[in-house]
């Protein structure tokens, strides 16, 4: 904060129209990337849970492994585990950016822009995972 | 008559005097479990999913290879334990937000922290008391080397 000066503060002409969004936070890209985190953290927390229990099977027998995990091998589970790994990557690139906007001073003034890197490294993230996914999925 | 106005903005509850800023240290543990969660699970997610035949080839054999190393148990048990610790923590800050402090607000922390315990305990005891080659199964779905037992 110090570091910017505040100038000489004027009123202006007319004042400005209220409007959703048109303050400092609401309707743009940090709203949306705290929408995101939250929807992606509680999807991924609730998946955790099952893919725990599911795992666990491997202690009752190798056959009710295998049956439960078919269960995942299925095109329509194939295309959930893009949607996960997609919440996954998002939270994940989206929490090194809360971190940066946390402890450095230029990430806090440049929030905006670095949730569009965000977005950047997601899209090419899922680009390189996706289709050699959908491959393993439907592939055989 | 005489009422009392309280002051505005009084606290739903008085100062914390002295003792550890527990939530300044999940502050913090969300942000130093983050990181490590994103390498952890980065690296499951490859060497499961992009690796070899990817989702297609994991079985319980699959899962009994991983785990005849302890390198890929300590894998599994460190983003176990941080996971569920750093999951139900959020959700801990969800409920926070939408709801108003009480029942209902402690029962859904104390599920919470149920669901989270139980997990964790049951996780490591199957990481760690996982037999690769249970006496009695068909060797096809067990671990190559089991034949060699």
């Amino acid at each position: 904060m110090p570091e910017t000066s505040a100038g000489t503060l004027t009123a202006p002409d007319k004042p400005a129209k209220q409007k959703p969004g048109g303050t400092l936070y609401r309707g743009h890209e940090g709203m949306w990337s705290w929408v995101l985190h939250r929807i992606t953290g509680v999807a991924i927390f609730f998946f955790l849970l099952v893919h725990i229990l599911d795992t666990a099977l491997v202690r009752v027998s190798p056959e009710a492994y295998n049956t439960v995990i078919g269960a995942y091998q299925t095109p329509i589970m194939g295309l959930g585990e893009v949607a996960l790994v997609g919440a996954i990557v998002f939270h994940a690139y989206n929490g090194l950016r809360i971190i940066l906007v946390d402890f450095w001073a230029w990430a806090t003034r440049h929030q905006k822009v670095l949730f569009w890197v965000v977005v950047a490294l997601w899209a090419v993230t899922m680009l390189a995972f996706t289709p050699r996914h959908l491959m393993n999925v439907f592939g055989h | 008559m005489t009422a009392t106005i309280e002051a505005p903005r009084t606290p739903a509850r008085p100062a914390r005097k002295g003792g550890a800023n527990l939530e300044k240290w999940g502050w913090i543990y969300m942000r130093a479990s983050g990181v490590l969660l994103l390498v952890l699970i980065f690296g499951h997610l490859f060497t499961n999913l992009m690796l070899g035949d990817g989702i297609h080839a994991i079985d319980f054999g699959f899962v009994g290879g991983k785990w005849a190393d302890p390198f890929w148990q300590w894998w599994d048990v460190l983003m176990l334990w941080l996971a569920l610790i750093h999951g139900a923590n959020g959700m801990r800050t969800l409920v926070n937000d939408y709801t108003n402090p009480g029942t209902v607000q402690k029962l859904l922390k104390g599920a919470l922290f149920a669901a989270a315990a139980v997990l964790i305990v049951l996780g490591t005891l199957v990481v760690f008391t996982f037999d690769p080659c249970p006496a009695g199964a068909p060797a096809d779905l067990l671990p190559s080397f089991c034949a060699a037992l």
